[in-house]
């Protein structure tokens, strides 16, 4: 990248900033072998302010983030400064860093379960972080605790100080957390993807808890995160890296309004838009006009055979002795017409998964029926269940663990032909292979690669094209996106759309992101602990949502505009204090 | 295959490499042992017994009926290696086996494998249990290899079910039954290729430990029968003559020695060398 988009100094003002860093590289290696991971960063973040550090992964995002308080692995080493309120932070002492750590600064980390310790309670965390930095006494302590927790909106306070980590949720879990990182008063907070982790719903109240806190500590605010939506919600201010360089530092109106950098400009365009993509048109699906009389009212206005159909589908998994059985799936209906792309959207828990897989025979039916060509998974005999593997199949969530590591990826998309006995010949199969791979415009000749050989957008093209393999006439897709960046989303859910459009499979796309589902899914399915609150025409349900849930769940995806986002921000607290 | 190079080159130190070639030298030697001594190592020579190293025409010296030492040592090489890899490898298929369906069924058949078999053998003094049917079946070569094979699973199969444990857990295994692998094909070709590192880390380990173990044996009479050649054997007989020719007894201890800790110190290196951790570019 030879243009140099960043002025060395881009505020004169500097003195006003709490943290200034200049020229930093991070780099990693020994001895004489040393390799840069990001060079010459350069960004502020001042009083009260909220500065977004904005990339994907391998960007060099969380790199730059965690060198500010030197908590980077031990082959590490730093070069540039690192200026908090004038003191350099690069070249200061072990000591006075541990003192700085908590006191000065603050961090939340992505995975609040990963981050507190399993084995003690809130209380007990949350006061050895307090007695480490000032000398408070235990019942002091346990006060300044307490106070802590009602800060952050946890509710029932005094309960939670005697609770573990695993007895929170999610984003109880993240509040805690976010106690701990406040608890030294710090003057600049440093949140790496804090709400990547959680719900949509939760992630909303985190932020607003975040931005609420900042305001009232009077805090600076370091944003990491790769969620354009997000900042649009929060940042005053944008860092844009790509390969550990800065591309872009702007104030974000006029980032979202003008990017000036290509890649800022990619990144804009590549994030689904909730509510401004345009509804895939397609050609219109062979449609029967006769209306059995035993459809549930709710499918009633969609005709025609189903690929896929659920009746009244309950999944309960059994419960350990003691403990009630966990109803996962609640007596849902939904169905899956011939050339239809239906969305199945919920939050974590919602059962939309465990559907996904019962539709493809991994999760054992309590009651009710799942019929897949004509046949009902809940008693289908092995050899029906033969027939149904070559009519539905499944492309997982993360194709970094869906993939055997052993396997060639040639071998990988050509065994269902091989354990379906579609195909008997390996030469033939190996020939599907390949063409396989080039219908998603991968190399054939990458047959005998690796998974670990692919980049992650790679490997979920190789994920797609072995559920390709015995051409279904339905799809499961598993939230095939969520674990890949955005501009690789994008991509592969083009690829997705080209794919049926060409070759005309039904599609049951499960997801937690709306935006994602606007830009597929046809019909929508909104699953809430395991029952459907509603289903429907994808632009009624998400632009005219009938269901209190669905409104709630459309209203806290944040959108890549800061002006949208401001305004549901004030629509939101004034609602909270007008109750 | 630069790479792999380099891999496979940053597992071995010196020392390793000076193991795995003892185990080759030993290996190409006992095979060649007609060749390389053609001498017969059971012909005595009473004139020339008790010979000290480097006596002409015997390398190594005599033993007390003045048989080669050298050809006793190699010939006592193939019977101990084939013995051991015999062991080996039935206490890899066996042990395996038992860790998989143990690991990978859960509830009955875990009971079954790793409790009522592999958990009791484990119970078993290693030594009494191959006394005990050494005893019953008499000694011999077959007869060694059917024992320690038994007593040598009981380790491969506690490996193997903790690795199937998490193996059985990821998406990959399911992907395959999705994707219509039966039963068995989603147990020895998705799990078990997932599963094999260990093994064979495991099996270096057991080579060693099957050395050791044979050679015990045979010094109480109960392995390779007499006079066929044996390293524990000969350190038997050895042992009456340690005052006036200490080398008869050096000699095979030396080379049980090494042979174990090559054996050991291989194990080290396939270690590393199988580490997926210690593998570059595999989660770019």
């Amino acid at each position: 990248m030879p243009e140099k988009l960043i002025p060395t100094d881009p505020t004169p003002s500097a003195s006003t900033a709490v943290l200034r860093v200049r020229d930093l590289s991070v780099e990693f290696g020994s001895g004489t072998d040393w390799k840069a991971v990001t060079h010459d960063v350069s960004f502020d973040v001042r009083a009260g302010e909220t500065v977004a550090l904005v990339g994907e992964s391998g960007s060099g995002k969380s790199v730059t983030a965690m060198s500010v308080l030197d908590l980077l692995p031990g082959n590490a080493r730093r070069r540039g400064t690192i200026e908090l309120s004038g003191e350099d932070l690069i070249r200061t002492g072990a000591a006075r860093m541990r003192a700085v750590r908590g006191s000065e600064v603050g961090v939340v980390f992505q995975e609040p379960m990963t981050a507190l310790n399993p084995v003690y309670t809130i209380g007990t965390q949350l006061r050895d972080v307090l007695r480490a930095h000032g000398r408070l006494s235990r019942s002091e302590a346990d006060r300044r605790a307490l106070d802590l927790l009602r800060l952050v909106n946890l509710p029932d306070p005094e309960r939670r100080l005697g609770q573990y980590p695993h007895q929170l949720s999610g984003g109880q879990r993240q509040r805690a957390m976010i106690a701990m990182a406040i608890s030294g008063d710090p003057k600049l907070l440093i949140a790496d993807e804090p709400t990547t982790a959680l719900d949509v719903t939760a992630q909303a109240e985190i932020l607003d808890l975040l931005l609420d806190l900042q305001a009232q500590l009077d805090m600076a605010l370091l944003l990491i995160t790769h969620d354009m939506g997000v900042v649009a919600d929060m940042a005053t201010h944008v860092v844009v890296m790509k390969d550990g360089r800065v591309v872009e530092d702007a104030p974000t109106a006029r980032l979202f309004a003008a990017p000036e950098h290509a890649y800022t400009r990619e990144l804009l365009d590549s994030v689904p838009f909730l509510g401004r993509s345009e509804i895939v048109e397609r050609q219109p699906t062979v449609s029967i006009s006769v209306v059995e009389p035993d459809v549930p009212e709710a499918m009633s206005d969609e005709a025609g055979d189903a690929v896929l159909e659920v009746r009244d589908l309950v999944i309960r998994y059994p419960g350990r002795f003691g403990e009630k059985p966990f109803v996962a799936v609640d007596h849902v209906d939904l169905r899956v017409g011939r050339g239809d792309v239906v969305g199945l959207v919920g939050e974590s828990g919602s059962g939309k998964s465990t559907i996904g897989r019962a539709a493809i025979g991994l999760v054992p039916v309590t009651s009710g029926s799942i019929r897949v060509a004509d046949v009902d998974l809940a008693s289908a005999t092995r050899t029906q269940m033969r027939s149904v593997r070559r009519e539905a199949s499944i492309v997982f969530q993360d194709p970094a663990s869906s993939l055997d590591p052993r396997a060639t990826i040639g071998a990988s998309i050509a065994a269902p032909l091989r354990w379906n006995d579609v195909e008997k010949d390996a030469r033939v199969r190996t020939e599907r292979a390949r063409e396989l791979l080039e219908l998603v415009r991968l190399p054939a000749d990458w047959v005998d690669r690796y998974p670990h050989e692919l980049s992650g957008g790679q490997r979920q093209r190789v994920g797609i094209a072995r559920a390709l393999a015995v051409r279904p006439s339905v799809l499961i897709a598993d939230e095939p996106t969520s674990a890949l960046d955005v501009s690789v989303q994008a991509s592969v859910l083009r690829l997705l759309l080209e794919l049926q459009a060409e070759l005309g499979f039904s599609c049951l796309f499960i997801s937690h992101d709306l935006s994602v589902v606007e830009r597929l899914a046809t019909r929508v399915v909104v699953l809430n602990r395991g029952r459907v609150e509603e289903q429907g025409d994808t632009r009624q349900i998400l632009h005219h949502p009938r269901e209190e849930y669905t409104r709630r769940l459309i209203q806290a995806v944040p959108v890549p505009d800061p002006v949208v986002q401001a305004d549901r921000r004030r629509l939101r607290l004034e609602e909270a204090t007008a109750s | 295959m630069l790479t792999r190079f380099r891999r496979i080159a940053g597992a071995f130190t010196v020392v390793r490499w000076a193991a795995l070639a003892f185990v080759l030298l030993l290996v190409v030697l006992s095979v060649l042992a007609p060749i390389v001594v053609p001498v017969d190592p059971l012909a005595q020579d009473v004139a020339n017994r008790l010979l000290p190293p480097g006596a002409p025409g015997h390398l190594l010296g005599t033993d007390e009926y003045g048989r080669d030492v050298l050809a006793r040592i190699l010939n006592g090489a193939r019977v101990e290696l084939l013995i051991a890899f015999g062991a080996s490898a039935v206490a890899a298929v066996l042990g395996s086996l038992l860790g998989l369906v143990g690991g990978y069924f859960g509830g009955v058949a875990e009971f079954l494998t790793m409790r009522l078999v592999s958990d009791v053998l484990l119970a078993f003094p290693p030594v009494i249990l191959a006394l005990l049917i050494v005893t019953i079946y008499g000694p011999g070569e077959w007869t060694l290899i059917a024992v320690m094979g038994i007593l040598f699973a009981p380790g491969f199969a506690r490996i193997v079910y903790g690795q199937t444990l998490s193996v059985k857990r990821l998406e990959y295994v399911d992907a395959a039954k999705a994707f219509g692998a039966r039963t068995s094909t989603a147990l020895f070709r998705v799990v078990l290729p997932n599963v094999t590192a260990p093994i064979i880390v495991q099996f270096s380990l057991v080579m060693a430990s099957a050395i050791l173990l044979e050679s015990g044996l045979s010094y109480l009479g109960l392995g390779v029968v007499a006079p066929a050649p044996s390293w524990g054997g000969m350190v038997a007989s050895g042992q009456r003559y340690m005052g006036n020719d200490p080398s008869t007894i050096l000699v095979p201890s030396i080379v049980v020695v090494f042979t174990i800790l090559s054996f050991g110190l291989l194990a080290d290196a396939l270690r590393d060398l199988l580490d997926p951790r210690a593998r570059k570019g595999s989660h770019a």
